[in-house]
């Protein structure tokens, strides 16, 4: 609790040092041999793998793969789990009766369905939707359902009293209570869908930046195999940062909203 | 109706909604020709063939050891470098852009890596469990130690309680209901991540058998395993949300008188 | 046996620094019981703070029995006014009360003799087993300072404990800190906005002046001993200090800040 008195560095300097610090370690750790430099290339080297990446096109190629594989599995599953969402979480009843059912179904390890998914779609992407599908939809429904319940009670009954016939209540008053909860489902839902596709091109050989790390190591390239797992950790960055921003914006007048656990 | 009818009402379609639509698949499905859905009773053959108990020491143990080697792997470190990182503001902030990117790596994504360094045995497959299981602790951890009320820390500081007392008795229990949170993260994706590790690279394990079932086109083999690792996940999750609910009691009994 | 020497306390640094505390002098003898009274905001607890260690003050010094504080003393306890917020939610009443005696390294039967005796003295052994968010707010402050007295201090500091209280378990609970201080010998800082509670309560009071605070005046108080919620009140005395406090803590407050006067009165 005591001050300390020697000077201090800024604290707006710390993310810069140790980000420098550990490009630094894992440049000079496999140069002087500490690492095996077979399984961990200088650092400076996948990075300049990684710019000689910029300018190849299958580069570009599987990054917009992936990308297709992520876009087209969240927009299917938002497509069904936001309008079944609202349904189901608007009628006491029929909540009642698929609770138990999306208890039971929630929990499944969707790559579990890989096997199912080969068999139907075969190993192009429309395996790789459906897995990528499959799994965001549990995410956002339980928090469509979620907000659809917080709605306040007192702004149901007072749309009531004004004489709101149902579909307009749903439309006037719970979709928009509960848009802060389906921001914060989508960005969930985003980063599994993200996940999915990378581990249906890696498991399944659906082309995309997942199957490129995997034929990178296979055929012992290992600093493209580092390159692209580094561009596949960017492109998560960029998705998470795209919801993070979104549903800030969302947020800023919607103050009950809960921290969701990631 | 009355509450308390409504009530039964709910509980009884939670209960039998879920059974009827597994009806509804049997009858759908019997005598079914269609290759990919084999009928139901076709599936419980399989199951019970398969995982009561024939394979249990061969696939299920097996696969289970690495999935809680990796888990619990990941909530000594997490926990423990959550605290450190917790307690320093300094730290914290340091290690911020790097704990981000990391955890913005897909989690399958690194599985070429850990077979790259571990080769395909068992290290390999707790090393990727453990190093995905992670993050969803170590940054609930943080958050959770870094929210800690003033006030209690302010308390455990003015009576001189050691340090060691103060970690364990104020920080972590102050902490737990984030750090739970986090735990049951990172247990759904301990289950993902084993089964994806054993389809990649196992010659055991409920994973593997799920994707060689697939391949040799034993197609109720294969159904049967996607049904018990929908089993487990269940009943995993509904184990750990026991656990939860009795730790962090206080946390709901406070919340509540919170409110009220 | 408490002495705040020329105590400054100054936030933050350069054009950002505000200053809390200016120059503050306060003496505390044995067994007295001394409130500390000043307008909102003008860093009582920030004063409390530095008393108890917790804070380093910026200048000047506290001693405690001639040794200079530098962290928290072992022979004080402090009382928060959040009791919600400083009694630990996953401890019972009586493990939240044993929890400070772990630096003492009691034995056992000792340790539990202290914790039921406390909890005794703030009459609440039948909730001995209950969660605090089980009880109501007033009882949660008694379990906080049974936890205080359990730790055997010989100086408890309050942070305007009762603040958040209904005023008949304000009362009670003046009465019980009273009576208790009395029972334990030990000697009390209490800061309070509430001029009443101070009056009643003090054998003296040290009235500040707002931020950046000093001492304006210090007053004793020779109203009889025991005090009586009724009788105590009655008396002209009681009124007298009381307009008097008012008064000082009102002028200084238009002498240094007209504005914020008026929003505190507003408030």
């Amino acid at each position: 609790m005591a001050a300390s008195a020697r000077p201090r560095l800024p604290d707006w300097l710390l993310p810069w040092l140790s980000v420098l610090g550990v490009l630094v370690l894992f440049d000079v750790l496999p140069r002087i041999g500490v690492l095996p430099e077979a399984h961990f290339p200088p650092i400076s080297k996948t990075l300049g793998t990684l710019f000689d990446q910029l300018s190849v096109s299958e580069f570009w190629n599987a990054v917009g793969d992936t990308v297709q594989g992520w876009a087209l599995g969240l927009l299917v599953a938002a497509a069904l789990a936001i309008p079944l969402g609202i349904l189901i979480g608007s009628s006491g009843l029929l909540y009642r009766s698929v609770r138990g059912v999306i208890e039971f179904l929630r929990p499944i390890p969707s790559v579990a369905l890989i096997p199912l998914a080969i068999l139907i779609y075969g190993s192009g992407i429309k395996s790789v939707v459906f897995l990528a599908a499959f799994a965001a939809f549990w995410q956002l429904i339980v928090q469509v359902l979620y907000g659809v319940q917080d709605v306040d009670p007192v702004a149901t009954d007072t749309a009531r009293s004004f004489g709101l016939s149902r579909p307009q209540r749903l439309l006037r008053v719970t979709l928009p209570s509960s848009v802060p909860y389906i921001a914060t489902g989508l960005r969930l839902a985003s980063a599994v869908s993200l996940i999915l596709t990378v581990t249906a091109e890696l498991v399944i050989g659906s082309s995309g930046l997942g199957k490129e790390i995997s034929q990178a190591r296979s055929g012992g390239d290992v600093q493209l195999m580092y390159a692209l797992i580094i561009a596949t950790g960017v492109l998560g960055l960029v998705l998470n940062l795209v919801f993070v921003q979104a549903e800030r914006r969302v947020l800023r007048w919607h103050p009950s909203q809960r921290r969701a656990a990631t | 109706m009355s509450a308390r009818g409504k009530h039964f009402l709910g509980v009884g379609l939670e209960i039998a909604v879920p059974i009827a639509l597994l009806v509804i698949w049997g009858v759908l499905s019997a005598g079914s020709k269609t290759y990919y859905f084999p009928p139901l009773t076709d599936i419980f053959t399989a199951f019970k063939d398969n995982w009561l108990f024939e394979r249990v020491s061969s696939d299920v143990v097996p696969s289970l050891t690495r999935m809680f080697a990796g888990f619990g792997i990941a909530i000594v470190v997490g926990i423990s470098a959550g605290l450190l990182f917790g307690l320093s503001r300094r730290a914290r902030i340091a290690a911020d852009p790097i704990l981000e990117f990391l955890r913005a790596i897909p989690p399958p994504a690194l599985l070429p890596f850990a077979i790259l360094v571990f080769g395909v045995g068992n290290g390999m497959k707790i090393f990727i469990i453990a190093l995905v299981c992670l993050w969803p602790i170590l940054l609930n951890t943080i958050d959770g130690v870094n929210s800690v009320d003033p006030t209690l820390r302010e308390t455990a500081y003015m009576y001189g309680i050691p340090w060691r007392d103060r970690i364990w008795g104020v920080m972590l229990p102050a902490a737990s209901p984030q750090i739970f949170a986090g735990i049951r993260t990172s247990l759904s994706l301990a289950l993902i991540l084993m089964v994806i590790s054993e389809m990649v690279a196992s010659t055991n394990g409920i994973g593997y058998f799920v994707l060689q079932s697939q391949r040799t086109f034993a197609i109720p083999e294969m159904w049967s395993g996607i049904f018990l690792l929908g089993i487990l996940g269940y009943v995993f999750n509904a184990g750990f949300g026991l656990i939860e609910k009795r730790v962090l009691r206080w946390h709901r009994g406070a919340r509540a008188s919170a409110l009220g | 046996m408490l002495r705040v020497e020329h105590l400054g306390k100054t936030y933050g640094e350069g054009d950002d620094a505000v200053e809390a505390i200016g120059d503050v002098d306060i003496e505390v003898a044995e067994k007295e019981f001394v409130c500390i009274v000043g307008p909102s905001g003008c860093g009582k607890t920030t004063l409390l703070k530095c008393m108890g260690g917790l804070l380093p003050p910026s200048s000047g010094q506290v001693h405690l029995r001639d040794q200079r504080i530098e962290g928290p003393p072992e022979r004080m306890a402090l009382v928060f006014q959040e009791y919600s917020r400083s009694l630990f939610p996953w401890l019972t009443v009586r493990q939240n009360v044993a929890f400070p005696l772990r630096r003492k390294k009691l034995d056992k039967s000792k340790a539990k003799e202290l914790v039921e005796n406390a909890v005794k003295s703030v009459d609440l052994t039948r909730f001995l087993d209950r969660y605090p968010w089980e009880l109501s707010g007033g009882m949660q402050q008694r379990v906080a300072i049974a936890r205080a007295l359990a730790y055997e201090p010989d100086i408890m500091l309050m942070d305007e404990p009762f603040a958040s209280v209904d005023a008949q378990t304000r009362a009670d609970l003046e009465d019980l800190v009273l009576e208790i201080s009395r029972e334990y010998g030990v000697t009390v800082v209490f800061v309070t906005h509430d001029i009443d509670e101070a009056v009643y309560l003090s054998d003296r009071i040290v009235v500040l002046t707002p931020s950046p605070t000093t001492v304006q005046e210090v007053l004793e108080v020779e109203l009889p001993q025991p005090r009586d919620q009724v009788e105590t009140k009655e008396q002209q005395e009681f009124a007298q200090l009381r307009a008097h406090v008012w008064r000082s803590i009102k002028r200084k407050q238009e002498e240094k800040k007209p504005e914020a006067a008026a929003a505190g009165a507003a408030g």
